[in-house]
Order: C-alpha cells, then sequence, then structure tokens
C-alpha cells in the first residue's frame, strides 16, 4: 500500500493548507484504498491463509497446529493426486492445441472475404456465452451412450459404431477435452482473427508480387506475426485449465470413479466433503503454484516487450 | 488478402467451393448441441427414446419447460428453477453495479489522478484476475461465517464484488488511459473537484466502456458455479448450481427433456445478451484476457 505521505508539494500551491484542499489531494488515494484494502485481505492474505492451513493438520475443521509440509507429502503419495495431476496435463495440453490449431484455421478460412462472415462468427463463438455447467449438461446428454450420439448412429443402420467414452474410464478424459474445446475455439478463432486483420496488408501484396504462393505467404509471413496472438491464447487457455471445475461437475462428476478428476475437483472434494481442509489446501498452493509458472514467464516477456515498444 | 486469389481460374473456384463447405460443417458442428438441446425440450418423453437426437417432436409441447421453470425437484425440492432464476438475478444485478461503480473509479483515479505507487497499486490489484479461487474458498467460507454472511445472497454479491474488481479495474484503467489528459488539466484550471470531473468529462464518454464492463462481469457471475456451490445456502443457490443439481438428481424416470428445458433457461439470459450485444462481448473477452 502506498505510504500516506502527503504529495509532492510543489505545483499544487493553489490548494495551500486549506482543509478542502486538503481533502481534495488525498481524495484519490482515498478512493482507491478500499479496493487495495480488499485485495491485500482477500487476495494476498487468503493466499498466506491457505498456505498456513495446507501446513496444519486440519480435517472437518481448520485447525492450527502445524506439521510442516507433512501434506504435500501426502499430498504426493496420494494416488488420486497423482491422476488428477496426469488427467490436467493430458486434458490442458490436449485442449490447448486443438482450441489452437482449429482457432487458427476458423480465422485463416474466415479471413477469405467470405460472405456472412459475422454470422458464422457468430455462430463459432456463441458457446462462450455458456456456463461451463450448461456445455456440460449438454454434451452429458450428446455423449451418453443409450440416447446420444452413439445411438443416433446405430439408428443409421451403422450397428456396431461404439462411443461411450464417457463410460469408459480410460477415454472420460477425452469427453472433457471435446466439451471444453466446443466452448473455446471460437473465441480462440476470434483473437487470431483480431490478429490476422492487423497485419499490414501491403506485406500480402508484396510478398505475392514476389511470386509467393498463398500456403507460403501464411507459413513464411503470417504465422509468425502471430506469435504474440498464440502466446496469449495458451496462456489464457492454461488458465481455463487449470481452474476447469464446472465442467467436471457437470459432465463426469469427475467418474467414473476418479478418472476425470482434475486438481480443481480434487481439491473440492478434500476440502469440503471428505474433511481434509489440509490436504486440500495443500493442493491449493499447488494450483497457485501452477498459475504462477504460467503467469510469471508471459509478464516478464510482456514488460519486456514493452521496453522495446 | 483474399483478392489475391484469382477467381476466374477452376482451381480458385475450387477452392472457394471447398472453403465454404469447411465453415459451414463447422457451423453445423458448433450449432449441433444448441439444436440437441433446444428439439429434446420440445419432445415428449416417448419420442426421446424412440426417435434419435435429432428427430423433430411428433408434437411440439412446452410441458418440459413448464415443468422445468416450476415443478422440477432438484435435491430434494420440488419448485424448479424459478426460484434459483430469481436468485441469481438478486446475485448479479446488485453484484455488477457495485463492482462496475468501483471499476471505473478505480480506473479514473489510477489514470487521471496518478499518485506514488498508482502503478504498484494497479499491479496488485490486477492479480486478482489470475488467482485460482481454490486458494481463497476455505478462507472465503470462514470470513462469510464471521460476517454472518454463510449461505445468504449479500455474501454472495460480496465475493463477486470483491473478485470483480480486479476485471472492472483493468477495463476502465485501459480505456481512460487513452482519454486526453489536457482535458481535465483544463477543467481542474476552470476549478472542477474530483468528482465533479468525474461526472460531467468521464462518465458522458464512458458509454462502450460500461457495455463492455456490465457485459462481461453480468456473464461471468450468471454463469458462476464455484462460488454459488461453495458458498451458497438452500434458498440463496444460484441456477448454475440448481441445474446440476437437477441433473443428478436420481429419483423417478429421468426426464431428459426436462433436464434440457432446464439448461435452456440457465443459458438463455447469457445468450441473449451475447446475440443482442455480441460486438462487446467480444471486445471485453479479448480486453480481459489479452490486456491482463
Amino acid at each position: 500500500m502506498p505510504s500516506k505521505v502527503s504529495a509532492p508539494a510543489s505545483g499544487e500551491r493553489r490548494h495551500r493548507r486549506s482543509l478542502a484542499g486538503h481533502i481534495e489531494r488525498v481524495l484519490p488515494r482515498l478512493v482507491v484504498a478500499p479496493s487495495l484494502g480488499v485485495a491485500l485481505f482477500f487476495v494476498y492474505g487468503y493466499m498466506l491463509w491457505t498456505f498456513l492451513l495446507s501446513l496444519t493438520n486440519s480435517r472437518m475443521l481448520p485447525q492450527y497446529d502445524f506439521v510442516g509440509f507433512a501434506q504435500y507429502a501426502r499430498l504426493f503419495a496420494n494416488e488420486r493426486w497423482h491422476v488428477a495431476a496426469t488427467n490436467l496435463v493430458v486434458f490442458g495440453g490436449l485442449f490447448i492445441v486443438s482450441c489452437l490449431v482449429i482457432g487458427l484455421l476458423l480465422a485463416i478460412f474466415l479471413d477469405q472475404r467470405i460472405r456472412q462472415e459475422g454470422a458464422l462468427r457468430t455462430i463459432y463463438l456463441y458457446p462462450m456465452a455458456l456456463s461451463l455447467i450448461v456445455t456440460g449438461v449438454v454434451w452429458r446428454w450428446l455423449l451418453n451412450p443409450g440416447l446420444g450420439i452413439q445411438a443416433m448412429v446405430r439408428g443409421w443402420g451403422f450397428e456396431d459404431f461404439t462411443f461411450n467414452w464417457l463410460v469408459d474410464s480410460d477415454m472420460a478424459i477425452y469427453t472433457l477435452v471435446i466439451a471444453a474445446v466446443w466452448q473455446a475455439s471460437g473465441f480462440v478463432m476470434a483473437l487470431f482473427l483480431a490478429g490476422l486483420r492487423s497485419i499490414d496488408d501491403s506485406l500480402f501484396q508484396a510478398a505475392a508480387l514476389d511470386g509467393a504462393s498463398l500456403p507460403r505467404i501464411y507459413t513464411r509471413i503470417v504465422l509468425p506475426s502471430l506469435r504474440p496472438v498464440v502466446f496469449s491464447s495458451v496462456m489464457i487457455l492454461a488458465h481455463i485449465a487449470i481452474k476447469s471445475f464446472d465442467l467436471v461437475m457437470a459432465l463426469t462428476g469427475g467418474g467414473p470413479g476418479y478418472a476425470t478428476d482434475l486438481p480443481a475437483t480434487f481439491m473440492y472434494a478434500h476440502t469440503f466433503t471428505r474433511g481434509q481442509i489440509g490436504l486440500g489446501s495443500a493442493s491449493a498452493i499447488m494450483m497457485l503454484c501452477g498459475v504462477l509458472a504460467i503467469l510469471v514467464p508471459y509478464l516478464y516477456s510482456e514488460l519486456r516487450g514493452q521496453r522495446h515498444g | 488478402m483474399a483478392n489475391m486469389v484469382r477467381r476466374h481460374t477452376t482451381s480458385a473456384r475450387l477452392w472457394r467451393a471447398g472453403l465454404y463447405t469447411l465453415l459451414i460443417m463447422a457451423a453445423l458442428v458448433y450449432l449441433l448441441p444448441l439444436v440437441v438441446m433446444l428439439l429434446t425440450s420440445l419432445k415428449p418423453l416417448d419420442d426421446i427414446r424412440a426417435g434419435g437426437l435429432l428427430s423433430l417432436p411428433s408434437t411440439i409441447s412446452f410441458e418440459a419447460w413448464s415443468k422445468a421453470w416450476g415443478s422440477a425437484c432438484t435435491g430434494m425440492r420440488c419448485n424448479g428453477m424459478s426460484g434459483y432464476f430469481l436468485n441469481s438475478i438478486a446475485i448479479v444485478v446488485p453484484a455488477v453495479a457495485i463492482s462496475s461503480l468501483v471499476g471505473a473509479l478505480n480506473g479514473y483515479v489510477l489514470t487521471k489522478w496518478r499518485f506514488r505507487g498508482a502503478n504498484l497499486c494497479f499491479a496488485l490489484l490486477l492479480f486478482g484476475c489470475f488467482v485460482p479461487f481454490q486458494v481463497v474458498l476455505m478462507p472465503m467460507a470462514r470470513t462469510l461465517g464471521w460476517l454472518g454472511l454463510a449461505s445468504s445472497t449479500s455474501g454472495l454479491v460480496l465475493v463477486h464484488v470483491v473478485y470483480g474488481i480486479a476485471f472492472t479495474t483493468l477495463f476502465f484503467r485501459n480505456y481512460y488511459v487513452s482519454i486526453p489528459d489536457e482535458m481535465i488539466a483544463a477543467a481542474k484550471l476552470d476549478g472542477a473537484g474530483f468528482w465533479r470531473i468525474f461526472w460531467r468529462i468521464l462518465l458522458p464518454v464512458s458509454g462502450p466502456i460500461i457495455t463492455v464492463t456490465v457485459i462481461w462481469q453480468f456473464t461471468q457471475i450468471w454463469n458462476d458455479f464455484l462460488f454459488g456451490v461453495s458458498f451458497a445456502g438452500f434458498d440463496s443457490q444460484p441456477v448454475t448450481v440448481a441445474l446440476n443439481n437437477m441433473v443428478n438428481t436420481s429419483t423417478g424416470v429421468k426426464e431428459y427433456n426436462v433436464d434440457m428445458a432446464a439448461a435452456m433457461i440457465a443459458a438463455l439470459p447469457t445468450l441473449v445478451v451475447y446475440v443482442l450485444a455480441g460486438k462487446y462481448f467480444v471486445r471485453g473477452l479479448t480486453a480481459g484476457s489479452v490486456k491482463g
């Protein structure tokens, strides 16, 4: 928090020492102070609080008998945590790569003077307006083996068609990827489209005059200049993946068994339903570390970019 | 860019035909879940068992909608979604209003009344956009208990305001940065004070950013599930939590048409906003994430 030392006195002479002037001078800080206080307490204070809880043996209720890093040792020995962490890598990796590929392709295709571009864009992007709970409920219905896509294709005469990932503990994690990509790929498309539109057209014309083919123009000129968009997309998508909780709850409930657990659902289950607050807090801190691991390099490069720009 | 494709050759024509085919197929895939959701919600239960996902209803019936709204069971209660829908509105309206107002004032101070440490202050606030909420759940549950706000609508409003300020401040700050400081300096010379400048100069030009912020906050808070499921009581549950409970209620015959109607009800407000104000919605998404 900025110190309450009075503002630089120079240049504010009109206000002199009058009370009104004094209030006027500190008013801006007074206006921001509550927000800052809220952030210090509800964000930074809570991070510290959760960290402290992760060092305790808290079960049903928080208590403060410190046991050092024992909960972290338990966490890393916990098989369910390993499943959750592995799932996050699988889910996050596939989710990010699929969104980037689909988003980029759609953006390039849409950028070819397409009629009705606005309508198509609206269609690709609308899932982003939905709650992940709605997305989960709908896809659970589509992926229901008895009544969803599998039943529909079998009804068309392909009796052997099987698409029962939702109830297959080896494949269920991929249903999360499908639903999440459906939800977020249109958003990545919008980011890429904005990026494409900001590329100078004269670059294209020059390359075309030189006789470069369209694919060549895209791989040599367009893709490199989209690097910042790729970077921020990855960062946003990774952030969505780490926080993913709603989708799992609505689509698979973490099941079959705990085959589709993610760190977010692991944390929730242990903290609120299994009476393992210490362990749950440790997992929350690990999630925070995950976010920081993505965020810090991103901010670093952003700031460095600003200095160069 | 497309003017490079020569339009007259056959291959160019083929390329464009393929392009349109691909784009339209993709659009159909994106639309499929919404279409299925709507179709299923209008079908009688017998149609669902007999026909496929995309079969048309034999008779269009709004029974599932009225049941989802008024009498379907969520967990142990059977009052439909209506009460939870109103809960969501009671949470969203004050939370959006307060967080947007606070964000506007913060953005105003951080750009037009910069003080020493203003940048640090902004950076500290901004981190709230990134913190995984799992880190704050347990402490927040304790705090709400101490404040006597556990399981209440006001408690949820507080939570959404607290974690919404980071985004609203970001939006307004980035918008106000582009408003020339000379206008402010001139107003100060004319003797206008802090509030007057905000009211007379900043607010009149804030229309677009207010729209972006309100839409962003509305969508975020309406679609929230984590805070709702963690902090709401039976009487303050938002619509997303009720929907999840309804779908997971396993007593009696599973009425898929009612589930889908309930999902539509939960989705409609944000969908309507998206259709009506898509441009601002997209701007919020990109501003809220790229500039972060």
